[in-house]
């Protein structure tokens, strides 16, 4: 049997109520209070997640664009240094390896963000695709904890805690600097739509940092976040997540990501079947639905045309707590996704009603 | 630690009943139930009329995690359901015994709730 891994806020997480469930082989609160209350709090005041079972990968070398540029579907010649960039990296057949963030620190020295599931998995592919580059692939996972503050007051939140001035930090842009004390790499990313921040700090001071900004939290109204939220903010954005809208069999074209695939900016491992895929049209597509009904539609199940002809498969799906009806995204074949699509929930049709994401209007930084 | 009331019945697949006395009875499922469930996004209940065998299932309550089959505990005839169930789910989790009550039955023969869980009983099976 395998022990799942812990972050170094498993202590908190139990002492402040977390229910905790394995995820992805990790040890990690699925919910504190409420699911549906603790995404109302990230859609309405702040959030404060865990997310220090991210991994991390430091690249670097005077080879480090020219290889990023090999690996990833973006164009990593827009970086600077301050500037972070999302991206998917594919296997030569064009399914996808993991999505990620690249930081960009200075010239030839760059921060990776990955996905907890797939940190060894990426660091040997990394590593693999590496050989030939002159530069360095260097897991350091287990170096960091990171947090997540997400909503429209976790600026105001953090602000209290900082003397950086978080107002020049953009949109996926970040700086050095102190929250509580602690250093940190403070992003103005997230996975919820909202505004927020991504903490990096050292794995050691992770636990404090967050005892912090959760002492700090109480005027702004700020609620310990689970992975249960996270994943319904998520999908209400419209953002994907890996093993659901991208796998290694499920194309970024096919999942919609065609706007991080930049085919002109040289070759890249995939480039040869996207662009083939590109040329040719996509023969299955993720499309974004809701069903006003209360009903979840679960992940695998099947998709039907109104003749009852299996389409395709639902690859996620949850209840939206803001606009009270299920919510998802389902793969299918992209000849049936104009048409109607029809789901049978324990004997109940339900129609699909295809929309373009986000199913809330969201207001970032 | 779960709410487990002393004055009602219990069932081992988690529902409750409480025995009005008059050969009705209500039905909602239990304290620990809800709590394990999470929160309830949805239920699906019988129609007033339908009849329940006992071990039967009568509907089905669903969470952000999962849906769960509900089983009636006792056999009888439904003469109501909670009517804010299908819009206020969540009344499941935040009131169980009382506001997240489910059915009424108008039991088929009262003595079969001799069956049923004591308090003290349904504690031990929970843990």
């Amino acid at each position: 049997m395998s022990v799942p891994q812990v972050t170094p806020l498993n202590a908190f997480h139990r002492q402040h109520g977390g229910r905790m469930v394995d995820f992805a082989g990790w040890d990690m609160p699925v919910q504190y209070r409420s699911i549906l209350e603790e995404h109302k709090a990230v859609r309405q005041r702040c959030g404060l997640f865990d997310v220090s079972h991210m991994g991390e990968a430091d690249v670097q070398g005077p080879e480090a664009l020219k290889f990023l540029q090999h690996l990833v579907t973006n164009d990593c010649r827009k970086l600077f240094p301050g500037r972070i960039l999302y991206t998917v990296m594919c296997y030569p057949h064009g399914g996808v390896v993991d999505d990620l963030l690249v930081y960009m620190r200075v010239p030839d020295d760059y921060l990776l963000c990955i996905n907890a599931g797939n940190i060894a998995k990426d660091i040997a592919w990394m590593k693999e695709q590496a050989q030939g580059f002159n530069c360095s692939v260097v897991d350091r996972s287990a170096d960091f904890a990171q947090l997540a503050i997400q909503g429209p007051t976790a600026a105001a939140l953090v602000q209290t805690l900082t003397l950086t001035n978080l107002a020049e930090i953009k949109y996926y842009h970040f700086v050095h600097g102190e929250v509580a004390g602690v250093k940190c790499l403070i992003s103005r990313t997230g996975y919820t739509g909202e505004d927020g921040f991504e903490l990096y700090c050292d794995a050691t001071a992770g636990a404090g940092l967050a005892e912090a900004i959760l002492a700090a939290g109480g005027p702004f109204g700020l609620e310990l976040t689970g992975l249960g939220a996270r994943d319904s903010l998520r999908l209400e954005a419209g953002f994907p997540l890996y093993g659901h809208e991208i796998t290694d069999q499920i194309t970024p074209l096919t999942a919609g990501l065609g706007w991080v695939v930049k085919l002109d900016k040289g070759p890249f491992v995939g480039s040869a079947v996207l662009q083939r895929e590109k040329a040719e049209g996509s023969t299955q597509k993720i499309v974004y639905f809701k069903t006003n009904d209360r009903r979840i539609v679960r992940a695998e199940t099947p998709v039907c045309d109104a003749a009852g002809l299996v389409v395709g498969r639902v690859v996620s799906g949850t209840l939206s707590p803001i606009i009270n009806e299920a919510i998802g995204t389902a793969l299918v074949a992209t000849t049936a996704a104009a048409a109607l699509l029809v789901v049978d929930i324990r004997g109940t049709k339900i129609n699909l009603q295809l929309v373009k994401p986000p199913f809330v209007p969201l207001k970032k930084s | 630690m779960s709410n487990v009331p002393a004055d009602l019945r219990y069932a081992k697949s988690h529902e409750w009943v409480q025995l009005a006395g008059d050969g009705t009875a209500t039905i909602g499922i239990t304290d620990y139930a809800q709590n394990s469930l999470g929160d309830i996004t949805y239920i699906q209940v019988p129609k007033v009329g339908a009849t329940l065998k006992a071990g039967e299932t009568f509907g089905v309550v669903e969470s952000v995690k999962a849906a769960s089959d509900v089983y009636a505990p006792i056999a009888g005839v439904v003469l109501a359901v909670n009517p804010q169930l299908e819009t206020t789910p969540e009344k499941v989790n935040q009131a169980p015994y009382t506001d997240g009550w489910m059915l009424k039955l108008k039991l088929v023969n009262p003595a079969d709730a001799s069956a049923l869980l004591s308090a003290e009983d349904y504690r031990k099976q929970i843990g």
